[in-house]
């Protein structure tokens, strides 16, 4: 899968926050490649700079050395319309039907309604919410208003999703149910993801590449190619396989 | 912007028997205040100078004298004058403040030590340079409710999730998309909360103006009938100024419906 230039290109980012003259180096030295169509886990106890490392790539931050490059000749990327982000709360817009919600980004850039309006309803099907389009967000539970998050964040066709623990408020058995949608939704959707996560399980279940950061600052710990086939289930994380990806990360964490 | 079937949890059926058990109970206890009134007054033999019976507070609606319409008139032009004045310039005022973080730091402060005059005190110096009657007292009404909706509005406007900033500016949303998309229609429910609160105000305003110095309206004629001792004329006003602020208040709650869909409101 590995081509001349990979999809995102990261190499030696640093950041630094100041605040009230204070500096406080929040990533050291990110270097790391994603390939186009990967879906990345981006691994980390709290802290460690994983929300500032997504913020850099959706160009939300700034930073103070390295190079962070998006996009290639054979992919290219316009950072204004090929990003889609999801964060941990889902951030519906409480006055907004489920499908005006999703529409939200295609109305800020400007596409056409009646074709955004009907890949909308297309997106809701895809993520298992057909039936839902004209309810509030209160009428929906927390991992239903997740996954409109999700098709909210699909509408505009992005070339790369950013997500900031996304299933984190969701309870376990939820989580894993959405584990497996964003598989499904990735594989039908083709999009490159950077998915990140408190998770180790998590990380390793989804990821078909896993980075792994230490904290204070963040440092890069290990970047390893999941061999794990696709599609995933759910009994592949009793797998001897697995468990040796996990117990690679607890290992690297000092959580053994 | 109100869904088709407000869900409570229930189905509609249940809920509707659930709201007309509630409006049933609200009417009900209203009649038995009105009783109890009634048989404290009757058996307890009290003065028709001290407490008249209603039906001798609604009989002062016959005397003539009294001009009732005539005060109502003036006393809701006043109430609703002054309080529509408030709502649109602290409304204006506060997203003039959302738009220039300048002019908020300047006038911001101000906002906040001005609200600190008890607006009543006020009512004095408002006659002296204006004279007395329904444009001072609008002006009364104003100056008491104008500064919940400037200070709940301008909280609204700045109440806006960073994350859904992030989610804007990735896709490199103007100001004026974030401001219609998302802060405007996330500050309505603080607007209607300072709104509601205005409401009653108002009242206040209004009535405590014509107390201070007018030729007409209710609050005047409760002091004509004081002096007079006409108990049951002053227990009819009071009826009549409640009843206009809570058409005022019953006004406002139906355009909330209206506007802000039910889960984004404040309680
Ligand atoms: N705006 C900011 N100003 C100053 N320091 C910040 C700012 N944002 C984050 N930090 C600091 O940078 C470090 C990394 O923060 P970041 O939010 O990237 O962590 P994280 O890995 O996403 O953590 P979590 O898993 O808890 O979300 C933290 O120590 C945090 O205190
Ligand atoms: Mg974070």
């Amino acid at each position: 899968m590995s081509m001349a230039e990979p999809f995102i290109h990261l190499a030696g980012v640093r950041k630094v926050y100041r605040t009230r003259g204070v500096e406080f180096l929040a990533v050291s030295e990110a270097t790391f490649d994603v390939e186009g169509g990967e879906l990345v886990a981006l691994v980390g106890p709290s802290g460690c700079g994983k929300t500032t490392l997504l913020k850099i790539l959706a160009g939300l931050h700034s930073y103070e050395s390295g190079t962070v490059r998006i996009g290639s000749a054979k992919q290219p990327f316009d950072p204004a319309r090929d990003i889609g982000m999801v964060f941990q709360q889902p951030l519906l817009l409480k006055w907004r039907r489920i499908l005006d919600n999703v529409l939200l980004p295609a109305e800020i850039l400007g596409l056409p309604l009646a074709a955004s309006r009907e890949r909308a309803r297309h997106l809701l099907a895809l993520v298992g919410l057909s039936g839902a389009e004209l309810k509030y967000p209160y009428e929906l539970s927390g991992g239903m208003q997740q996954r409109a998050a999700i098709a909210r964040a699909l509408i505009h066709d992005p070339k790369l999703i950013l997500m900031d623990e996304p299933f984190g408020a969701l309870d376990a058995m939820t989580r894993e149910k959405m584990n497996l949608e964003l598989l499904r939704i990735w594989q039908e959707a083709r999009k490159t993801i950077v998915f990140v996560t408190h998770g180790i399980t998590e990380a390793v279940f989804l990821g078909t590449r896993v980075i792994v950061l230490t904290a204070g600052p963040a440092r890069m710990a290990d970047n390893f190619r999941v061999e794990l086939p696709h599609p995933r289930t759910l009994d592949m994380k009793t797998s001897e396989l697995f468990g040796d990806y996990t117990r690679r990360i607890y290992h690297l964490l000092g959580m053994e | 912007m109100k869904p088709a079937g407000e869900t409570t949890g229930m189905p509609p059926a249940a809920a509707n028997r659930d709201a007309l058990q509630r409006y049933s109970f609200a009417v009900i206890i209203h009649l038995l205040l009105v009783l109890a009134w009634y048989l404290f007054v009757k058996i307890g033999q009290v003065p028709k100078f001290v407490m008249p019976s209603p039906y001798e507070t609604l009989h002062a609606l016959l005397v003539p004298n009294y001009r009732w319409a005539e005060n109502i008139a003036v006393t809701s032009v006043e109430i609703f004058g002054g309080y529509v004045l408030a709502v649109v310039i602290g409304i204006a005022l506060a997203l003039v403040f959302s738009w220039s973080r300048w002019l908020e730091m300047a006038t911001m402060p101000l906002l906040v030590s001005l609200n600190m005059i008890p607006k009543v005190a006020l009512g004095p110096l408002i006659i002296v340079w204006f004279k007395y009657g329904i444009g001072p007292n609008i002006m009364m009404a104003f100056a008491i409710c104008f500064f919940p909706i400037v200070l709940t509005t301008a909280r609204g406007l700045r109440e806006v999730e960073p994350e859904l900033l992030d989610l804007v500016r990735t896709l490199r949303g103007s100001r004026w998309q974030l401001f219609t998309k998302i802060q405007f229609p996330g500050a309505l429910p603080y607007i209607f909360s300072g709104m509601k609160v205005a409401a009653i105000l108002a009242v206040a305003g209004a009535i405590v103006g014509e107390f201070l110095g007018s030729d007409r309206g209710l609050g005047y004629l409760m002091l004509q009938v004081q002096v007079t001792l006409d108990t049951a004329a002053m227990f009819m006003a009071v009826i009549l100024i409640t009843l206009i602020g809570s058409v005022l208040y019953l006004l406002v709650l139906g355009l909330e419906r209206l506007l802000v869909v039910r889960d984004a409101r404040l309680q």
